[in-house]
């Protein structure tokens, strides 16, 4: 957009550079098939569009992989320190879910990479006068008119707890995943979804948020969930609980075919069932072992090196020497704002990008996709929000300030309550309830007594939401007023993901109800579009067909 | 499982940026492999002083929680490090936690680091590309250059190597090393050799890199271990070869 001339402010709760996006290590896709194994991006397009249990529009996946080449290319230009074949072009792996080495890669940090190179590349943008950033602001609210354009945005200094509005004639959400509402996962702090739930509560479709990623093998932490790659299964890691006094490995009695190495999902599922129905969880809690201890620490140190430091930085015990303590952590989501193929939520003036939105991945999403389609989304909604500029008959200097005021005055007054609160409740304990539930509830398997049961739960975290007291009363930098908002926020959207996932009665990615165990393309080949009902205060659902125009349906079987 | 181990927490807070500054003890249970935002979690959820005082809970920064973020950057038991990947079992009880002392304190162990930014900014540490529109395929570039450009790519501007930098002081306005890294970093990029000038000019005045008084207190500190000390004698040497060509140009 600022290439196009246009002024841009950009938002951040944190200093862009200390976005989420750091997390990614793996890599971004593109099919440039330059290991001569006759990749394209069609088979780019396929991979993804059946990854995705063909929930996703085939459309735009078919551009998004059409254009990822060009978007390798680019970050390249900018500098991203790609790895190098020996002719000095870019490097490429495997990942999973495709037969092909497609995944470009920077060693073991791509995200961080990535989103230096773009992050510089807005800093050269803010030196020229073209951007201007406000970091430590958080996006309260969208300001939306009586005609239900969104003509933008209330936010937050959070340092000096300022409430404000800011006119814009197009915004655009790009606030990432929302792993907070799970309690812990493999996503970073500022990661609550809590931008998304005040947009939905506005009026915006949040479209299947009952799809949730979960990794199969994440490091247990009493703050979060960090990834173990799926290489030290690779490598010949065992999983195992204790039973009987003796080491149990439950997936290689299962599953005696593939052993340790089952699909993400299923090894997900089977560790679920060993903790929580068997109740065999290591030491009484949710984890198991992944074992690495009967091979040769050498070995170890030339394959998996960079992992097994992780580890030891962050546990404080050698997994040479002692089995490593997993358990699956929620870690991306399919879901997100509704938003059309060029971006554009059904609010006017409102689009989304990024994992915030849910265009691309379907009902599960694949390793190195997400930067990817992170990439194009911003690119295609910053055409579509200068367009959309260009063709508005009146500006946002056009509407009467009154609309301004109110939005500023009603979140200054969420504030103002808040900070007055008396009740005796503490929003990190009712986090910490809810993140337990949803965690046991709404990830791996979902069973629609549970469910409803949850639900019921939800209503009352929220109750209790109501009469906080905070610790904190004061009006500078107060992290616990900014938690308490958020944490409304994600109760609500809680329920829409608990309630989407009640409602959809088949399997499918990473849906899964042992009641309903096969995909039901007859009933279930829609999109989610969850909306908020403001009256009832909760969420109701409205279903859309999938464009599946490009390529028919088949089984998703590996 | 054993008793519950607690671990004694000293706090130096601060409510506002030029308010006082005071002491506050804690006292938190020790969970397994728990580093210092667990700590701070911990206290969050009933922040109460080892007095039975209660207070607020304490303001820090911290995003990612696997030191890749570069936020948590904060003094611990007197030494700067990340909050999120100390863990509480290889620290001295008790364990003081006070806020960077270079940059200004915000609130508690929050601190603004904007400077850093600005600093980025003063050296242009960005390849000036044409535009993000499909150029094709970006230049070759020999895998031990990348090799050896990498380790600087991975900087999270956490700030500590100026924490620990005797010449970073309002005095001199130096960059310092992380800055410096980044210029290394860029000016090897092939198209990014071609505005090398413009990166070391900025290294040649007030603030510049003759600031750097050697003392390597960066390279030992740094946590993503960037070999620092040699980013600065490679960039002090750019630069010196670049003052030498202005000035046999004159
Ligand atoms: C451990 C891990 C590893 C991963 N590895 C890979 C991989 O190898 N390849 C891959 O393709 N994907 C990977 N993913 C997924 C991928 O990292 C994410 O989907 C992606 O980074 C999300 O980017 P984003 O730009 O949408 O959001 P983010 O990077 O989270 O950025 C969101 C931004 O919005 C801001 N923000 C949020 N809320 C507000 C608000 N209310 N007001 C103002 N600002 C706000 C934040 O400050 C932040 O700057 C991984 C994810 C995890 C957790
Ligand atoms: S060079 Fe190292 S210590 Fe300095 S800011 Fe970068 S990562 Fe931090
Ligand atoms: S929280 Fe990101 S570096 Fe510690």
């Amino acid at each position: 957009m600022a290439e196009l001339g246009v002024p841009v402010e950009v938002f951040s709760i944190v200093p862009v550079k200390r976005s989420h996006s750091v997390c990614a290590q793996g890599g971004i896709n593109a099919a440039k098939d330059l290991k001569g194994e006759g990749d394209s991006t069609w088979k780019h397009f396929d991979d993804t569009v059946f990854g995705g249990d063909f929930l996703a529009n085939q459309p735009p996946v078919r551009d998004m992989t059409e254009a990822a080449p060009g978007i390798v290319d680019m970050l390249d230009r900018m500098g991203v320190m790609f790895n190098r074949t020996s002719e000095g072009l870019l490097d490429f792996r495997r990942f999973g879910g495709t037969l092909y080495s497609r995944t470009a890669f920077a060693g073991a940090t791509t995200g961080q990479q990535l989103l230096y190179a773009l992050d510089e590349q807005v800093r050269r943008f803010e030196a020229e006068g073209r951007v201007r950033k406000f970091e430590h602001w958080e996006m309260l609210s969208g300001v939306v008119d009586s005609n239900r354009a969104c003509r933008g945005i209330c936010a937050m200094d959070l340092r000096s707890m300022e409430v404000r509005t800011f006119p814009a004639d197009a915004v655009i959400i790009a606030t990432g995943g929302i792993g907070a509402i799970f309690g812990r996962s493999t996503n970073s702090v500022a990661c609550t979804g809590s931008a998304q739930s005040a947009l939905y509560q506005q009026g915006a479709y949040y479209a299947n948020p009952e799809f949730v990623q979960v990794h199969p093998t994440a490091i247990p932490g009493e703050d979060k969930l960090r990834l173990m790659s799926e290489s030290a299964r690779g490598e010949g890691g065992r999983m195992w609980v204790p039973r009987d006094g003796k080491n149990w490995y439950f997936l290689e009695e299962w599953y005696p075919k593939y052993g340790n190495l089952v699909p993400r999902d299923i090894a997900t599922r089977a560790i679920h069932k060993v903790v929580y129905e068997l109740g065999l969880g290591v030491d009484g809690q949710p984890a198991v072992y992944l074992d690495l201890t009967h091979i040769d620490a050498k070995t170890l140190d030339r394959k998996l090196g960079g992992i097994l430091e992780t580890y030891e930085k962050f546990v404080g015990v050698d997994p040479r020497k002692e089995p490593m303590k997993v358990f699956p952590g929620m870690h991306y989501t399919m879901g997100g704002l509704w938003v059309d193929y060029k971006h554009r939520t059904n609010i006017a003036g409102l689009l989304a990008a990024g994992e915030c939105e849910y265009q691309y991945h379907g009902a599960n999403r694949l390793g190195a996709n997400a930067l990817l389609s992170c990439i194009y989304a911003g690119r295609v909604s910053g055409t579509a929000a200068v367009e959309h500029v260009q063709g508005l008959a009146n500006g946002s200097d056009s509407v009467p300030s009154t609309v301004f005021e109110r939005e500023a005055r009603q979140q200054q007054e969420l504030n103002d309550n808040l900070l007055k609160g008396q009740g005796t409740e503490n929003p990190f304990a009712i986090w910490k309830e809810m993140g337990a539930g949803m965690t046991e509830h709404v990830t791996v398997i979902r069973n629609n007594d549970k469910l409803k049961k949850w639900d019921e739960k939800l209503v009352e975290l929220l109750e209790r939401s109501k009469r906080i007291n905070l610790s904190d009363h004061s009006r500078w930098a107060n992290q616990t007023l900014v938690f308490a908002r958020e944490l409304g926020n994600m109760l609500q959207l809680a329920r829409a993901i608990t309630l989407g996932a009640l409602a959809r009665n088949e399997s499918r990615g990473a849906h899964y109800k042992p009641d309903f165990p096969e995909r039901d393309d007859q009933n279930w080949l829609q999109t989610t579009k969850a909306y908020f009902a403001p009256d009832a205060d909760e969420p109701r659902f409205v279903y859309e067909p999938v464009d599946t125009s490009l390529m028919p349906l088949r089984e998703r079987k590996y | 499982m054993s008793a519950d181990r607690t671990v004694e927490i000293k706090i130096k807070r601060q409510m506002t940026p030029d308010g006082p500054s005071r002491w506050e003890t804690f006292r938190v249970t020790v969970r397994p492999a728990m580093n210092i935002v667990g700590v701070l979690m911990q206290i969050a959820e009933n922040p109460v002083t080892v007095d039975g005082k209660a207070t607020a809970p304490v303001s820090y920064d911290a995003n990612c929680l696997e030191e890749v973020c570069g936020s948590c950057a904060m003094r611990i038991n007197g030494r700067v490090r990340m909050a999120c990947s100390s863990l509480v079992d290889h620290l001295q009880a008790p364990i003081r936690l006070e806020p960077m002392s270079r940059f200004p304190v915000v609130r508690d162990l929050q601190v603004d680091r904007s400077r850093l930014f600005e600093d980025l900014k003063r050296v242009k540490a960005w390849i000036p590309i044409d535009g993000t529109y499909d150029l094709g395929p970006g230049p070759r570039m020999a895998p031990r250059e990348q090799e050896a450009a990498y380790p600087f790519s991975r900087c999270i501007s956490c700030g500590s190597c100026l924490e620990v930098c005797p010449q970073y002081n309002d005095g001199t306005h130096f960059v310092g090393a992380a800055v410096v890294g980044q210029v290394r970093l860029f000016n090897s990029y092939p198209t990014g050799k071609m505005n090398a000038y413009e990166r070391l000019e900025a290294l040649m005045g007030p603030g510049g890199i003759h600031e750097c008084g050697y003392a390597q207190n960066c390279v030992e500190i740094c946590p993503k271990e960037i070999p620092l000390t040699q980013a600065i004698a490679e960039v002090g040497g750019q630069v010196m070869r670049h003052a030498l060509f202005e000035f046999l140009k004159k």
